[in-house]
């Protein structure tokens, strides 16, 4: 069985995320890491690989992004992922969504027919939610989605999830597209073993040529939306902050709602 | 005028608010066609509402053959229509189904996608909130014909009736279209209180309730608000996971928020950040929520809570 997980190397959302002139991502000056979402996903491609022992399961982690991006195909691997693929092309930069999912759906093809390609709930930077779906779509794949709860049986794949309105099972066949929240449970950490271990194991590095992807059809330029304009949020004016003392800050509390008219 | 097509998301027909806020957004763009994917029987009653908040048209398509098959059927649906009607703009919902519409319809329209929008103008562009609502972006499609996805509250509905002409619309749906299926559903128990993403008032609480979220729950009462969650909460059991507020939970923009016993982490702050007001009960007065508050009071939420919400009822 042949999975592949896409992992997305994200900056830092504990640091100071920007945007560059040209109103992209700034990629470059802030510190990157594998999206924390994705973790997660690699972990289920893990967890399936070792509940299923005796199959022969390859896991391979595959990224899109600039040479930086390489750390999160590596952290995949110690964590447990057999392979990695890292696509790095000057021309992908300031991708889309739609250009993104175009450069997955070929490097998928090209890593070979998978049963399951894994995914995050969403990016922790751009954060659409759209990818997975986008994918599933370029794929010819159906999608199960947003999974809190994975199960494979055979080539059966079930899965629970909290929809808007109802808790939900939902069934599918392999291939498809599975994505994963952080209700599936913490992500292991790398061990000194596995570090060592993925240093050893294979990591491919492809450009669009290698895909049979023309550079005219992603980055910012083919983007089909433009974005006119980012502005940071005025920062919010320092609010009033009393101390509870015997009951007055019940009252200050219901003073200041009904001031808003709240009440 | 063109029309603009707004899949309209609904339970058994109950027609859910955001999609009478997508009729009000669609008017500024053109004509407002709803697309009814459901129970032939459910339809005439769901019209009636959609035509009541401003729709010119309404397609109703049966789901007898496509209920209970995830997202491709819908977008085969959409795709149709707009092959037929050439729309300005398709409006969907930005929840976790509507943003995967919305992405596989972009591609088979080969047309650009927006998502998460809290506005959308007259022109079509859109105001979207970012990195944590740290950043307010300004987008517009320019290809094909405009995807998007809108959040909850972006506008208030408009209660101006439309023509609401039915128009029956047979979809070919295919059969890889039913590859992914529900095989079981256990509808949420309605707990009385308005939806998490639509309440205009949302009273939270988090670790620092120890567990106890009845002071929590008599405020939100008190306050006509949703309830919500930290996921230190969830993760404790104390509340399910629909009630998460935060990056991985629901992303809610009220005009008021209350924080009780939440200290106010990054993925905690991408869930309320761009509430009109925040109010937060803390006992620790270092706690981060402080940073965004309009009004904080540092002390404990069993005292504090209790006492409050006695005298917002006495004074209703
Ligand atoms: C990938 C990922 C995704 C995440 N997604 C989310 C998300 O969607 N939503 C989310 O909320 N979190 C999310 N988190 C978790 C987040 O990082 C925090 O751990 C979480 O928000 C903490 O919840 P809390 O504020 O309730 O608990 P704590 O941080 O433990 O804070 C409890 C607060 O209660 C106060 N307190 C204690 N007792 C009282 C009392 N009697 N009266 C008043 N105050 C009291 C304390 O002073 C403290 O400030 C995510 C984390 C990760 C890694
Ligand atoms: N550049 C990328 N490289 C690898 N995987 C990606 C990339 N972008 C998105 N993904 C995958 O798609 C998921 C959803 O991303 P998004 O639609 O951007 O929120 C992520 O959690 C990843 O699994």
């Amino acid at each position: 069985m042949n999975i592949v997980v896409c992992v997305k190397y994200v900056p830092d959302a504990t640091a100071d995320r920007r945007f560059e002139s040209d109103n992209t991502v700034d990629r470059d000056g802030v510190d990157g890491l594998l999206s924390e979402l994705d973790e997660y996903a690699v972990e289920q491609a893990l967890q399936i690989r070792e509940k299923r022992e005796g199959e022969e399961i390859k896991v391979t982690a595959l990224c899109v992004g600039p040479d930086k991006a390489v750390a999160a195909v590596r952290k995949a691997l110690q964590m447990g992922a057999d392979e990695g693929v890292h696509i790095n092309d000057d021309a992908i930069a300031g991708s889309d969504a739609i250009a993104t999912s175009l450069v997955l759906a070929k490097a998928v093809e090209k890593i070979g027919v998978p049963d399951l390609v894994m995914c995050g709930m969403a990016s922790t930077d751009a954060g659409m939610s759209v990818v997975p779906a986008m994918l599933a779509e370029r794929l010819g794949l159906p999608q199960v989605t947003l999974a809190a709860v994975v199960e494979t049986q055979g080539d059966q794949v079930r899965i629970k999830r909290d929809g808007d309105t109802a808790t939900e099972v939902i069934g599918a066949q392999m291939p498809l597209v599975l994505s994963v929240t952080d209700q599936t449970g913490e992500a292991r950490y790398p061990s000194f073993k596995g570090i060592m271990a993925a240093k050893k194991k294979p990591l491919e590095t492809l450009t669009l040529g290698d895909l049979g992807v023309d550079a005219s059809e992603v980055g910012l330029s083919v983007s089909w939306s433009e974005v006119a304009d980012t502005a940071a949020r005025p920062p919010r004016t320092a609010g009033e902050i009393v101390k509870d003392e015997d009951g007055s800050g019940a009252t200050a509390l219901t003073e200041f709602l009904a001031s808003k008219k709240f009440i | 005028m063109s029309e603009v097509l707004v899949l309209v998301d609904h339970v058994d027909g109950a027609i859910r608010k955001p999609t009478l806020e997508l009729l009000a957004i669609a008017k500024r763009l053109g004509s407002p066609s709803a697309v009814f994917i459901g129970g032939s029987d459910q339809a005439s009653g769901a019209a009636e509402k959609l035509k009541a908040f401003g729709a010119e048209k309404i397609y109703a398509v049966d789901d007898a053959e496509i209920k209970g098959y995830l997202v491709v059927p819908k977008v085969e649906v959409l795709q149709q229509l707009a092959e037929k009607a050439s729309p300005a703009a398709i409006l969907v919902v930005s929840s976790g189904e509507g943003k995967e519409i919305a992405g596989r319809l972009a591609i088979r329209l080969k047309s650009g996608l927006i998502t998460d929008a809290v506005d959308v103008a007259d022109d079509g562009t859109t105001t979207q909130s970012v990195f944590a609502g740290n950043y307010t972006v300004q987008a517009k499609v320019t290809q094909g014909t405009p995807i998007i996805a809108v959040k909850p509250n972006a506008a208030a509905p408009v209660e101006e009736a439309g023509a609401g002409a039915v128009e029956e619309f047979a979809a070919t749906i295919s059969d890889d279209a039913k590859k992914a299926q529900i095989v079981a559903s256990q509808p949420r128990q309605s707990t009385g209180r308005p939806e998490l993403t639509e309440a205009a008032i949302v009273v939270s609480g988090g670790r620092g309730t120890g567990g106890d979220f009845e002071s929590v729950e008599n405020l939100a009462d008190a306050l006509g608000a949703a309830v919500g969650a930290s996921r230190a909460a969830v993760d404790s059991g104390w509340k399910p996971h629909t009630f998460q507020v935060g990056q991985t939970g629901k992303v809610v923009s009220p005009q008021l928020y209350v924080a009780n016993g939440i200290s106010g982490a990054i993925q905690h702050r991408a869930g309320m950040q761009t509430s009109k007001t925040i109010v937060a009960v803390n006992k620790d007065e270092e706690a981060p929520i402080f940073e965004l508050v309009d009004f904080g009071v540092v002390g404990d939420l069993h005292a504090v809570l209790p006492a409050a919400t006695e005298q917002i009822n006495a004074r209703k």
